[in-house]
Order: C-alpha cells, then structure tokens, then sequence
C-alpha cells in the first residue's frame, strides 16, 4: 500500500509540512516494498489551484493515504470520491522518519 | 422573531453529473427550461431510492430529522416530476449542505483521520495501529475554508467509543 506524506525536504529528517497543496516535497512511501519516492511539488507557490493540482500528482501514483497537517476544503470532496484517506497530523516537530517508523508498526 | 437557521444537510459525495437534458421535445419552442434540484435534495432521493434506505436511516445519515428529510425528499419527487411532465431540464445545484465523510481522533498518536470506504467498519488507526480512537463529529466543514483541526479545540468522546 502506498502512502503520501507532505514533507518540506527531500530527505528523511526533514518535518512534516502542515499543508497539503502547497507543500515542499511529496514522499510516496510504499508499506510493502519499503520503497520510497520524493516529487517537489510544482503548485508550492501557485496562487489558486494548489490543492487540487497535487491531489493529481500523488493520485497518479495510486496511493491510498496522504498523510498531512491540513487539507483545503476543494481537496476533501475530491480525496472522498477517489477514496484515498486523509490522515490529519497536528504536530509540525515530527520528522518523516517517525512517521514511517509509525506506519511500520 | 427571526426563523431558526436552517440546519446544514450533511451529504456523503457530489453527484457524478450536473443535471439532465430531455430530448425529442414534441413542442419544440426554443431553449427547455430548467428545474433546479438542490444537492440536498438528490441526496435525499439517492439515500431513499437507491440504497433503499427508510426515512428515518435516511435522516440519521443527512444529520436532519425524520419530518425534514420526508420533506426534502417529497420536494425532490415533486421536481423530478415536473421535469417529467413539463421537459424541463434538471439542474444539480445548491441547497444548503456540507459534505462529509465520518471522522475519528487517534487516541494514542492524536491523529484525526477519515474513512473513505463507507462500506467497511475501521478497525485501528491508519496511522499508529493504536484501537483506541473516537468518533469525531466537531468538524463543522464552513463552505470556501479550508478545515481546521486545531489542537488546543476540545474533543470529547461521544456515548459511541469505538473500542474493540
């Protein structure tokens, strides 16, 4: 199963970033191979349409969960009808590789 | 006395479609007119005649009571069958709603996660495998903002906990 999570650097100790459109980077981790992907993220700096642009990028790598600090209200619909799971961490101070170990469990 | 507000009619998903357009008109006089169908109202019809829901499950699901849905929904026939009758065109649009799917706060990780499969119950947090969560039913979505979930925000348990 492959999971998103919003960071602001492309390396393990990096944070979590706390938005979803306009984040830094996407880590696309995969809980079965271990496998892991960073993709910058084009829309961090764009005025309107973040969201939904990014919900385009990490939908095409089938993931099934994004993990992040906050979704846009056009995202949540959105997220609903392709079926992916948000997960809303409130905790800036988590670097990825926590994340991961959590999701390892 | 001002009337009291009305409530926000909670809907699981956007329509697929925007409306419906009649062909084959027998009194072709220009352009058809237009019924508009509110989101709630088709959500209303979706619940009742094609999950086959009651009323009362129907309502339960919307977040209204039992005489509003029966409302709601006989306002949805009565414009369907104007359309009908008439060849009107049907428009999905409007109405006072907000969507939502359920959501839940991990107790161990302090998570706040949804579940997109409606179908199948959730078993454990997505995040830290933790039993332990809540339902969430705060969220109130405000349309054109963005959701909040704000920490220091109290979150108290509802009767129903989900404990396995």
């Amino acid at each position: 199963m492959k999971v998103a999570i919003t960071s602001t650097g492309n390396n393990l100790e990096s944070k979590l970033d706390q938005r979803f459109g306009r984040c830094s980077w996407f880590l696309i981790y995969d809980t079965a191979t271990k496998g892991m992907e960073f993709i910058p993220n084009p829309n961090k700096d764009a005025q309107n349409g973040a969201g939904p642009a990014s919900v385009q990028i990490v939908a095409s790598r089938n993931v099934e969960k994004i993990i992040s600090g906050e979704f846009g209200i056009k995202i949540k619909s959105l997220l609903d009808s392709l079926k992916i799971q948000m997960i809303v961490l409130k905790e800036p101070e988590k670097n990825l590789e926590e994340i991961i170990n959590m999701l390892n469990q | 006395m001002s009337p009291r507000p009305i409530r926000l009619r909670r809907i699981c998903n956007p329509p697929v479609i925007s409306g419906f357009r009649p062909y084959g008109t027998r009194s072709s006089n220009g352009k058809p007119q237009d019924v508009f169908l509110h989101i709630e109202e088709y959500e209303a019809l979706r619940l009742c005649d094609y999950e086959l829901m009651n009323h009362h499950q129907a309502s339960v699901i919307m977040n209204v009571s039992r005489p509003t849905l029966t409302r709601i929904y006989a306002r949805a026939r009565m414009k369907i069958a104007e359309a009908f009758v008439l060849g009107k065109q049907i428009i999905i649009e409007g109405g006072k709603i907000y969507f939502d799917s359920e959501w839940f706060s991990c107790k161990r990780c302090g998570c706040f996660f949804n579940n997109p499969d409606k179908q199948v119950a959730v078993k454990e947090c997505p995040l830290c495998r933790s039993i332990v969560f809540s339902n969430y039913e705060e969220v109130i979505y405000e349309p054109e903002e963005s959701i909040t979930l704000t920490k220091n925000r109290k979150y108290e348990s509802r009767n129903h906990q989900h404990r396995k």
